[in-house]
């Protein structure tokens, strides 16, 4: 019950955002209106930094205490942290478009770095995918997962290097918009923007958990269903070929 | 005996078996360097016939090729031991993992050394450059990137190498991992060639000695949990 309220009022909160970011805001002079777009980028990108911070977190976790439900948390963080991220990429590169008149700006390290870790996170859930045992698959997924997040500062810092030993940035710079010498108005909309993005996602990320338990009973009470049955089979004839019988079957 | 170079020993030993047999079976070397070399010219076929923008492009086409044959060179070296339960073995030895690890890895860098060692000429053939200029720094750059290559490709390997669809997940999961190590190897190259204009050179192979450090403590500290499996 407190987690679909959760969910409601972060709905609620988006809608409020959104129509004070929409309406009430007036348009940046030299952005126009696609400067609106900053408002959900900028929570978003925040978000899906936010996630893979938990994925990692859960990974070292998990191999610490070795409990499956840590590995939940993971797989919760990078699931939600992929949609936050991609929504991230495409609003800047809709920001992008008018602003700079490319969606694609490599001197950006924000964008080339996020486009990595967009796809290492991805990886990470193909991983997930592709392992069929609950144990291996937890593990496996909390060392990919806490490589991925050594990676992530070495590539933001190499990037910044290759765009810096290069040319200087000419273009306009997003965190600005956090700058002090913006207007009041824009940095309320942002923020507000920000707690009801928040909310959202921890609605999210509790029903991505609570639903990633849920998947495990299953897969348990599959593998547990399969032993009794071979068990069944096994028992009229009881003695040695019982245990290839009960092989045979879970494998 | 103290502890380390016991390790030591151990690793040497593991990496002395993978290359005693590629030497004896030669299951992946010659492939392998045949694909490098189909893929330099495959390059020149996409930005050619113009040579001096064949020049200009090689030194990020020569780690390109480097990076795509390094992933089937660290592929087969884990790929070898799952033959037999090699590496159930393997784990089952009463060693440090940190050792197992270091002597795949160690085998890992003597294929990549002997991959960038042959690939280096080609492409000087191939797009027209004078190595002999730069022959130094080309070499640090080719041992700097060699070692961070290994360092990750034998964990991803590792990772990889008991699961379905392996050939395209080792791929899939280690290329992002190694694009700051891509970067810097490319830019390091180009300035090592250029005759280093801008004293840029240096930042970069620190780059690139820094990245092997945290690879290879990351791929130590981690590699033990995968033979747990």
């Amino acid at each position: 019950m407190k987690t679909r309220l959760t969910g409601i009022v972060g709905l609620l909160a988006v809608v409020a955002a959104a129509i004070f970011g929409l309406f009430v805001v007036p348009a940046d002079l030299n952005q126009g209106d696609a400067q609106r777009i900053m408002y959900v980028h900028v929570a978003s990108a925040w978000l899906g930094y936010l996630s893979f911070g938990v994925t990692a977190l859960a990974g070292i976790l998990y191999l610490w205490k070795r409990d499956l439900r840590f590995d939940a948390m993971a797989l919760a963080g990078a699931e939600v942290g992929v949609m936050f991220t991609a929504f991230a990429i495409w609003g800047g590169m809709m920001w992008g478009k008018p602003v700079w008149g490319t969606f694609w700006q490599w001197e950006d390290p924000r964008l080339t770095t996020t486009a990595l870790l967009l796809a290492l996170y991805v990886g990470y859930l193909l991983l997930r995918h592709l392992t069929d045992d609950p144990t291996r698959r937890a593990t496996r997924a909390a060392i990919v997962g806490i490589v991925a997040a050594i990676d992530i500062p070495i590539v933001h810092f190499s990037v910044i290097w290759w765009r810096g030993l290069h040319q200087t940035a000419t273009f306009g710079d997003p965190s600005k918009l956090l700058h002090p010498s913006a207007p009041p108005l824009f940095i309320i909309a942002l923020m507000s923007m920000l707690a009801a993005f928040t909310i959202v996602w921890v609605y999210l990320m509790i029903r991505r958990y609570q639903l990633a338990r849920i998947e495990w009973q299953i897969e348990e009470h599959g593998r547990l269903g399969r032993i009794n049955a071979a068990r069944r089979v096994v028992q009229p004839r009881p003695g040695a070929s019982a245990e290839v019988r009960v092989e045979e079957v879970t494998s | 005996m103290s502890e380390l170079a016991r390790n030591a020993g151990i690793a040497l030993a593991i990496a002395r078996k993978d290359a005693l047999a590629e030497l004896r079976g030669k299951h992946a070397t010659t492939s392998t360097l045949f694909f490098a070399a189909i893929v330099l010219l495959l390059f020149g076929f996409a930005l050619g016939p113009d040579s001096r923008k064949l020049t200009e492009a090689a030194p990020g086409l020569l780690w390109l090729a480097i990076v795509f044959a390094g992933l089937l060179a660290v592929g087969r070296l884990h790929l070898v031991e799952t033959d037999d339960g090699a590496l159930e073995q393997l784990a089952l030895y009463p060693v440090d993992r940190r050792a197992i690890y270091a002597g795949k890895a160690l085998s890992g860098l003597a294929a990549m050394l002997v991959l960038g060692g042959v690939l280096l000429p080609v492409v000087a053939i191939l797009y027209g450059i004078d190595l002999a200029a730069a022959w130094l720094p080309l070499i640090v750059t080719l041992l700097l990137g060699a070692i961070g290559f290994a360092a990750v490709g034998t964990f991803y390997a590792g990772v990889t190498v008991r699961m379905r669809a392996r050939e395209v997940m080792l791929p899939l999961l280690m290329l992002p991992v190694i694009a700051p190590l891509l970067l810097a190897a490319v830019k390091a190259t180009t300035a090592a060639l250029g005759g280093d204009p801008f004293g840029e050179l240096t930042s970069w192979l620190q780059l690139l000695a820094g990245y092997d450090i945290v690879m290879l403590i990351a791929g130590a500290a981690t590699y033990g949990f995968l033979l747990e499996e």
